[in-house]
């Protein structure tokens, strides 16, 4: 019986980690369903939505994550089904860099019916005048009015744009 | 009246330019009817294609008036042999597709266009077109040079700043 299970790995960015990790799966019958695989700051970050037969996927990863030395986390038997939930709202966010601005920007929004399906951020600029860059995409669950509302909120400085997303049918 | 079975990626037909329409006759008009019939009956899609059906001929019906959150447009469009004279702008949006079902994904459109086209009698026609509905028209006629939204994706993580903004 097939089951599916959350592969997350992180280690030190190099050239040919996702051909080597995904040739040990692939070799022993493991289907891969969403993933996620990017670099973030020097690092290399993977989660992989897996299926395969019953068996150890830490003891199948376990030398390929000491020669790459990378950290393995596994989640078994997640969820089968992952019906993808469509983003209605995409917001864009930056201004000078300083602690605290994703923790204020996503309590407000939050309050106003802000699901998340995905957000990213990365830090821009210079080193004595950083940047920081977030985009969102998600669900406005109270509509985007009350987004664009509670985003009056928001501290000076920090610059916000709320665009809906009318997705094409076609 | 006769629903028409969509046909699905990886099907080859989708793959494949059409043909020029040159016979405007009463089995062109059935046609379009079935087309219609068969986009109406589908979860809410603006348009279809005919190769969309396996009609490998240059033909398409877009109709983004019935939208929730109406957009500008032209009502029903039935458009033969079609071509776009004119672009201009470039603005991404999320598309899906009736032959990639359960997957929506982001694409860059021309913000505005001219589009040229026969009607069901032949006759020439050219207007322009923007936002929402020039996005539905250029799907749609991707179709006809086995062109699909899937060729066009662009990843999220390359970000554009959209124009149309609501400022705080």
């Amino acid at each position: 019986m097939k089951k599916w299970s959350l592969i997350t790995l992180v280690g030190a960015d190099q050239a040919g980690i996702v051909a080597q990790v995904t040739q040990i799966l692939a070799a022993d019958d493991c289907e891969l369903g969403e993933t996620s695989m990017v670099r973030m700051g020097g690092s290399f970050s993977m989660m992989l939505r897996v299926r395969h037969d019953d068996m150890d996927l830490g003891a199948l990863l376990k030398g390929i994550c000491e020669s790459l030395n990378l950290h393995l986390h596994v989640d078994e038997d997640v969820a089968s089904n992952c019906e993808e939930t469509d983003p209605d709202v995409n917001i864009t966010v930056y201004g000078a860099d300083r602690s605290g601005i994703v923790a204020e920007v996503t309590a407000i929004l939050a309050d106003a019916g802000l699901n998340i399906i995905d957000l990213e951020t990365a830090v821009a600029g210079t080193a004595d005048k950083p940047i920081y860059i977030m985009t969102i995409e998600g669900q406005a669950l109270q509509g985007v009015d009350a987004l664009t509302e509670a985003a009056k909120k928001i501290s000076k400085g920090i610059e916000l744009n709320i665009v809906p997303i009318q997705t094409l049918r076609a | 009246m006769t629903v028409l079975d969509i046909l699905q990626y990886p099907d080859e037909r989708l793959k494949q330019s059409s043909k020029t329409v040159e016979i405007f006759d009463q089995t062109l008009k059935d046609f379009v009817t079935d087309l219609e019939e068969t986009r109406l009956a589908g979860p809410g899609a603006v348009g279809i294609a005919a190769p969309q059906v396996g009609c490998a001929r240059r033909l398409v019906i877009v109709d983004v008036s019935q939208l929730k959150k109406p957009v500008d447009n032209h009502g029903y469009l039935l458009l033969i042999n079609p071509e776009i004279t004119k672009w201009q702008g470039m603005e991404k949006g999320r598309e899906g597709c009736l032959s990639v079902p359960d997957y929506t994904g982001n694409v860059i459109r021309a913000e505005s266009i001219r589009i040229r086209f026969q009607n069901i009698e032949g006759e020439w026609i050219e207007f322009d077109s923007g936002g929402y509905e020039a996005r539905a028209i250029q799907h749609e006629l991707d179709h006809l040079d086995g062109m699909l939204f899937l060729d066009r994706l662009v990843s999220r993580r390359s970000d554009l700043f959209t124009r149309k903004t609501y400022k705080k």
